[in-house]
């Protein structure tokens, strides 16, 4: 069945009331049937919740075939804990048939890939899928569909009950002895935990994994003692210089640096430009710098931000600490001024995923927001936009909370380069959509600024304000004069991973690519 | 022209190639590989094919390894290597004539 982004979605995946993507807010008003886990009562009072190593933790769990496992992935590509634990299952436990439900997979994960291949992992249910697992996943060895989903898609899918969790792995920077965990104090910081706060409240059993056990309460904490199982403590949860790069610095790239002004002049042609406007960026070299000329027009303007959310990382804090953002709320911190600063600086809060992003609460952040800046791996004449394939195919990105924004945002700008070596990023049709162009407003590139024509009053602002904007298909055209127009990419038949748009429809789905041989 | 040696041109920096020419006979032998290849492979050996036809090259292995180079670069690359192979790439380029 073709969907609304025109996207030939297989009737076989249309069971159980799955439907097609029909539109943005489709879900409006409907209800949702929230499930909830089956637990375990601590009525007798316990000294301490730790067990020696992760298989015993498991077999206190009754982890068996079968189950459905979940990480968060705050640790980014230092993490050690999802591949510790699916070792402990695989190879200590001889557990198969399992389901992985990640908050999203880096190439930190790469060796989960293997027991993809030996059958032993059999489901992946995650928002990032890169490195070894992206390969092994686009040749078709998961023997189910990969089910991908965006950061705000995943908590409704979890509450929803489309996914039930059976055992949730809390990677923990400290802990006390109960399992009450926090992002900071420990020797492997990542700051917010929020990611991980849906999974522990959803999932019938809870583990810990921290490297620092510190003394009770470990408070006020991110994942709450009443939701866990068991405290394992580990030599390292993971590698500190991966987790967190050292501060985020602003691109000295003078392409960045045009486009990143650009991006500030169109948001300051706006009317939501005002004092007390809402922010999100993502961490690329020009949505980063973005932040910098945006300054400037606050200065100019003698206007401040009233908050931001995201993913943060050190310019937003340093806007912070000079008061001109009124409040920072993130689910996750990308370098260690944002880790050093969550919850210290007065003004910096966490929040969960389902607060920030999901669709089927009573009000996301997403949902004040009237700025986002993102990046795009492909974007199309439509303004629907890829970030989760390469443009030969291959899995190798994350939708992250790129659909969730676009569609809650007021205005929502892309900015990327034309072309990215000999790829086309404006092109005639995204190899998959992730984020449908009805949420996409702006598309700003090293070569030209256009707006989606179903917003004829941001153009109106752009002429207003004297910025040039050309169409999106003379952007095409000029990216293909450049590097040539690529041939149709060629697939196989089966469906490798299906991509859930955040209100639960099927947005796309990527079949096995059959690769081109001279 | 003859490839008389093997000849290498490029590097594998990204949006370059590097290309091989070894001598051979019986026709063109072709390798590539290439991180566009299911977009680009197609257009890439056209380009190749093209290049040594101008060139004159009946008989050659060529290897290229391909990082997302344009056209115009593979032209430049293969060129490059099959005169360096006859030792013909210090002077007298035939700027317009066979290198256009």
């Amino acid at each position: 069945m073709i969907n609304a982004v025109g996207r030939d979605i297989p009737n076989y995946l249309l069971k159980d009331g799955k439907e097609v993507y029909q539109g943005k807010f489709y879900m409006d008003g409907k209800y949702i049937q929230k499930v909830a886990p089956k637990t375990v009562r601590y009525e007798k009072p316990q000294e301490s919740k730790i067990v020696a190593t992760i298989v015993d933790a498991l077999k206190q769990c009754g982890a068996k075939s079968g189950m459905t496992f979940s990480f968060h992935h705050h640790l980014r590509n230092g993490d050690y804990v999802a591949n510790m634990v699916m070792e402990a299952a695989v190879r200590e436990l001889g557990l198969c048939d399992l389901t992985i439900a990640a908050t999203s997979l880096g190439e930190a994960n790469d060796p989960i890939a293997e027991y993809i291949e030996e059958g032993k992992v059999i489901g992946l249910q995650t928002s990032g899928i890169r490195g070894k697992i992206g390969d092994v996943v686009s040749k078709g060895k998961l023997k189910t569909p990969a089910i991908i989903r965006s950061h705000g898609g995943r908590p409704r899918a979890i509450e929803a009950g489309e996914v039930h969790i059976d055992i949730a792995f809390v990677a923990a920077p400290t802990s006390d002895c109960v399992g009450n965990c926090r992002g900071i104090g420990g020797k492997s910081n990542c700051g917010s935990l929020g990611y991980a706060m849906t999974d522990a409240r959803y999932a019938d059993k809870v583990v810990v994994v921290t490297d620092c056990l510190v003394d009770f309460p470990n408070y006020p904490a991110s994942v709450e003692a009443i939701d866990v199982d068991a405290v394992v403590v580990v030599d390292s949860i993971g590698n500190p210089a991966k987790i967190a790069s050292a501060a985020a610095r602003i691109s000295k790239n003078p392409r960045d640096l045009m486009m990143a002004e650009n991006v500030a002049k169109v948001i300051a042609s706006t009317p939501y430009f005002k004092d007390g406007f809402s922010f999100q960026t993502g961490v690329g070299g020009p949505s980063l710098a973005a932040n910098l000329f945006l300054e400037r027009f606050m200065d100019k303007r003698n206007i401040k931000m009233g908050w931001a959310i995201g993913g943060i990382c050190g310019p937003m804090v340093e806007l912070l600490k000079k008061g001109k953002v009124g409040k920072v709320i993130d689910v996750q911190d990308f370098d260690l001024d944002a880790v050093n600063s969550i919850n210290q600086t007065p003004g910096h809060f966490e929040m969960s995923a389902s607060q920030y992003a999901n669709p089927a609460n009573k009000g996301a952040f997403v949902n004040k927001l009237d700025f986002v800046v993102l990046a795009a791996l492909e974007i199309d004449t439509n303004f629907n936009v890829n970030v989760l394939t390469g443009s030969d195919g291959v899995l190798r990105g994350a939708p992250g909370g790129h659909p969730d924004t676009a569609a809650g945002s007021k205005c929502c700008i892309i900015v990327t380069p034309l072309i990215r070596g000999r790829m086309a990023t404006v092109c005639e049709h995204v190899v998959t959509v992730t984020t449908p162009g009805d949420c996409v407003d702006v598309l700003v590139t090293d070569y030209g600024i256009a707006v989606n024509p179903l917003r004829p009053d941001i153009i109106e602002c752009l002429d207003n304000a004297h910025i040039p904007h050309v169409s999106i298909e003379s952007l095409k055209e000029k990216a293909y004069s450049i590097v040539g127009r690529p041939d149709d990419l060629e697939w196989e038949d089966n469906v490798v991973a299906v991509l859930e748009a955040r209100d639960g429809t099927i947005l796309d789905v990527v079949r096995q690519i059959r690769p081109y041989k001279v | 022209m003859k490839v008389e040696k093997t000849a290498v041109a490029g590097t594998l920096e990204s949006s370059d190639a590097m290309v091989t020419v070894e001598p051979s006979k019986g026709g063109i032998e072709m390798e590539l590989t290439s991180s566009v290849m299911n977009q680009y492979g197609r257009q890439i050996k056209a380009v190749v094919l093209e290049t040594l036809e101008h060139l004159e090259v009946k008989d050659c292995k060529v290897t290229i390894v391909d990082k997302g180079a344009l056209d115009c670069t593979l032209k430049a690359r293969v060129e490059c290597a099959v005169f360096r192979s006859c030792g013909k790439s210090d002077k007298n380029i035939p700027w317009g004539g066979a290198v256009r």
